[in-house]
C-alpha cells in the first residue's frame, strides 16, 4: 500500500466534511494538517487511465460497467501466478498452502469490509451468479405455486431474470414495484405490495444503487418494511461497493452479493453474503470437487458453507485482485473518495443540464455518480461512437435495465458513470464532447 | 480523432434527420421485423411488389443514425429492382460491411452506388450490425413470403 499512501490521509471520517472538498478539495488529515485528496496521485496507480484513445487522452467515464484497475491489484494477480501457483485446499506442499492462504485470506478481507462473518462469504463469479445462487438454493426450494417474488422497476437484468426462471419453474410471480419520475422508489407500493402479497412473498430483491440512473435506494427501510413482514432481502450491492462503505449488518438484509470488477478487482470473481442460517439451509448449486465432505456410491454428503456453494477449482488469482481492491480501497480516505465522486456527479449534472437538448434520465436526490442523459435528435449510439472518437469512453444503450428505461419512456440513454480516479477536467470533456456532437448532427 | 465524417457522412445524417418512405404499408405483400436486441434498434420493413419488381419499399423504426440511415436509403435503392437483383445488392451491401477483400470491395463499391456512404462503417464493428439491420430484416421480408407461399400456394 506504500504506493496509494501519498494520495490518501488516513481513514479520518471525522475529518471530511464536504465543504472542505468544496472550498480547496481538501479534508482533515489525522494530525489537523489538511491532506488534499490527490487524485492525480490515485491516477498515477492506474496504468490504463494513462493512454491515448483516437489521439485524445482516455476520459474513462464507463466504470458503472467495469473500473479500471489499479497496480496493487495488477501485481497482487502477477504475485500470484509468478509465485504462488497452486491449487486450494489440497496438497500439503508448500505453494498450496500459500495458494489456500491467498484465498481465505481474501474471504477475511471481504468480511472485514462488509463487516460480516467470513464463513458467510461465499465466493462466486460476480454479482449475477450470487444472484442465481439465491434464486437457485435458497428462493427455489420454498416457492409454491401462486408465490411472489418482488423486485422493483430499476433493476438491473440480473436481478430480474433468475427470478422469473426460478418463478417460471415454480408457477409464481415476479412483481415489481413502481418508481416515481425521478427513479425513487415509491415506498407506499412496496408496503402495499407485501401487504398484498402476504406469506405468498418470498423474497424481496433490490439493487443498492441503480446502474442505469444512479438512485441509491434506500435499503435499510426496505428491509424494514419486507422484515414487518416476514419478507427476507436479497441486495444487489454491485455499484454500491465500489462507491460507498457498505455495512452489510447495519442494513440488516439477508444476501449481499457484489461483483469484483466494479470495485477495481478483477472480473470473476465476485462475492455472496449471506446470513449463515441461511446458508445453512441452501442445497449446492454445483456438485464437484471441494464443496463435499465425503463421497461414495451410496451417497454424497456436502461440506458446510461457503465451501459447500464452491465446487471445483475456485478463480483463486480473481480472489488475491480483489483482496487487493478492497485493501486498496480501504487504504483511501472513504469519505473523501465519496464527496469527490459527488462532486464529480454534481459538476456533470450542471455542466449537462445547461447544455440545450440534453436531458438527464433519474432525477433522484439520493444518488450515486451515475448520469444517465438524452440529447435530442442524436440517438445514444451516436453520441456514444461520437465521444469515442474524442476519447471519452460512455455507455449508450439500456444498461441491462429495459423495463426501468420503459419507465422512462427511452430505448436508450448515454451514460456517464464516475469513479474515484477522474477530475472535473473530465467532466468538462464529456460536455464539450456532447456539445460537439449536436454540432455534426446539426441538432 | 479518427475520421468520424467517414462514418457519419452528410448523406447519411441527412436521411436520418428526414428519414424517405418511412411509414407503414398496409397493402404490403411482404413485410417482417427486426430488432438488434443488442442495442435497441428496431425496424420494420414493407414490400409491395409490382409483378416481379419490388414496387413500393416502405419502413418504419427507431435506432441510431446508422441503422435509421440504411433502412432510408434501403427503400431508395431497391425500389424498382427484381427479386434478384434485391437479394443481390443486399449481399453486396453486408460485404461491403463485413469481409475484408480490397478488390471486390472495389467491384461492389461501384454496384452499389449511393449505398457505398456506409464503407465507413466497416471501421466501426460494434455498428455493423446497426448498418446491417434493415438489409436482414428486407431479407426475412421476401424470405418469409416465400415461405408462405410454398406452403399455401
Amino acid at each position: 500500500m506504500s504506493r496509494t499512501a501519498k494520495a490518501v490521509s488516513t481513514r479520518s471520517w471525522e475529518g471530511a466534511s464536504l465543504a472542505h472538498l468544496e472550498g480547496g478539495r481538501g479534508i482533515e488529515g489525522e494530525g489537523g494538517d489538511p491532506i488534499a485528496f490527490d487524485v492525480e496521485a490515485v491516477r498515477e496507480e492506474f496504468p490504463g487511465l494513462h493512454q491515448e484513445v483516437h489521439g485524445h487522452p482516455l476520459v474513462y467515464l464507463d466504470n458503472a460497467a467495469t473500473t479500471q484497475k489499479p497496480r496493487a491489484v495488477i501485481e497482487a494477480v502477477t504475485r500470484f501466478y509468478e509465485h504462488d501457483t497452486s491449487n486450494i485446499h489440497r496438497g500439503v506442499h508448500t505453494l498450496a498452502e500459500r495458494a489456500t492462504a491467498t484465498y481465505e485470506g481474501a474471504r477475511r478481507t471481504v468480511a472485514r469490509t462488509l463487516g460480516i462473518e467470513p464463513r458467510e462469504v461465499v465466493f462466486t463469479r460476480g454479482t449475477t451468479e450470487a444472484i442465481n445462487l439465491v434464486a437457485r438454493s435458497f428462493v427455489r426450494p420454498r416457492l409454491s405455486p401462486g408465490d411472489e417474488v418482488i423486485v422493483t422497476w430499476l433493476e438491473h437484468h440480473a436481478n430480474i431474470v433468475p427470478w422469473q426462471i426460478v418463478c417460471g419453474e415454480a408457477g409464481a410471480t415476479v412483481r415489481a414495484v413502481p418508481i416515481d419520475d425521478r427513479g425513487v422508489l415509491d415506498l407506499d407500493a412496496l408496503a402495499e405490495a407485501l401487504e398484498r402479497g402476504g406469506k405468498r412473498v418470498r423474497m424481496l430483491a433490490v439493487g443498492h444503487i441503480s446502474n442505469a440512473v444512479g438512485t441509491v435506494h434506500p435499503v435499510r427501510r426496505i428491509v424494514e418494511l419486507a422484515h414487518a413482514h416476514g419478507v427476507p432481502v436479497t441486495v444487489d450491492g454491485a455499484q454500491a461497493v465500489p462507491h460507498m462503505p457498505v455495512d452489510v449488518a447495519a442494513l440488516g438484509c439477508d444476501f449481499y452479493a457484489f461483483s469484483g470488477h466494479k470495485a477495481y478487482g478483477p472480473s470473476g470473481i465476485g462475492a455472496l453474503w449471506g446470513r449463515a442460517e441461511h446458508l445453512e439451509s441452501m442445497p449446492p448449486m454445483q456438485g464437484g470437487g471441494d464443496m463435499i465432505r465425503s463421497v461414495s456410491f451410496d451417497g454424497t454428503t456436502f461440506a458446510d458453507p461457503p465451501t459447500r456453494f464452491e465446487a471445483g477449482t475456485p478463480n483463486i488469482e480473481g480472489t488475491a485482485g480483489l483482496a487487493a481492491a478492497l485493501d486498496f480501497l480501504d487504504g483511501l480516505d472513504r469519505a473523501a473518495v465519496q464527496a469527490h465522486e459527488e462532486a464529480l456527479a454534481a459538476h456533470a449534472v450542471e455542466e449537462l443540464a445547461a447544455i440545450p437538448g440534453v436531458h438527464l434520465v433519474g432525477t433522484a436526490p439520493e444518488r450515486a455518480a451515475i448520469v444517465s442523459f438524452v440529447v435530442d435528435g442524436i440517438h445514444a449510439h451516436d453520441v456514444g461512437t461520437i465521444l469515442d472518437a474524442r476519447g471519452v469512453a460512455i455507455r449508450a444503450g439500456h444498461h441491462c435495465a429495459q423495463p426501468a428505461m420503459r419507465r422512462f419512456g427511452v430505448a436508450a440513454t448515454a451514460r456517464a458513470s464516475f469513479a474515484l480516479y477522474n477530475t472535473h477536467h473530465e467532466v468538462e470533456a464529456l460536455a464539450a464532447a456532447v456539445r460537439h456532437a449536436q454540432e455534426m448532427f446539426g441538432a | 480523432m479518427s475520421d468520424l465524417r467517414e462514418l457519419y457522412q452528410e448523406v447519411i445524417l441527412d436521411h436520418n434527420k428526414s428519414p424517405r418512405n418511412f411509414r407503414e404499408l398496409p397493402e404490403a405483400d411482404h413485410h417482417a421485423h427486426g430488432d438488434n436486441p443488442l442495442c435497441g434498434d428496431i425496424v420494420t420493413v414493407y414490400v409491395k411488389m409490382d409483378g416481379d419488381a419490388l414496387g413500393e419499399v416502405t419502413f418504419q423504426g427507431s435506432g441510431c443514425a446508422i441503422s435509421q440511415a440504411s433502412a432510408s436509403m434501403m427503400t431508395e435503392a431497391i425500389r424498382g429492382k427484381s427479386l434478384a437483383e434485391a437479394r443481390e445488392l443486399s449481399s453486396r451491401f453486408r460485404r461491403l460491411l463485413t469481409e475484408d477483400r480490397p478488390d471486390g470491395a472495389t467491384q461492389d463499391a461501384e454496384a452499389l452506388g449511393k449505398l457505398a456512404v456506409f464503407s465507413g462503417v466497416k471501421e466501426y464493428p460494434m455498428r455493423v450490425k446497426c448498418a446491417t439491420l434493415a438489409w436482414h430484416t428486407l431479407s426475412a421480408a421476401l424470405d418469409h413470403d416465400s415461405a408462405t407461399v410454398s406452403t399455401e400456394g
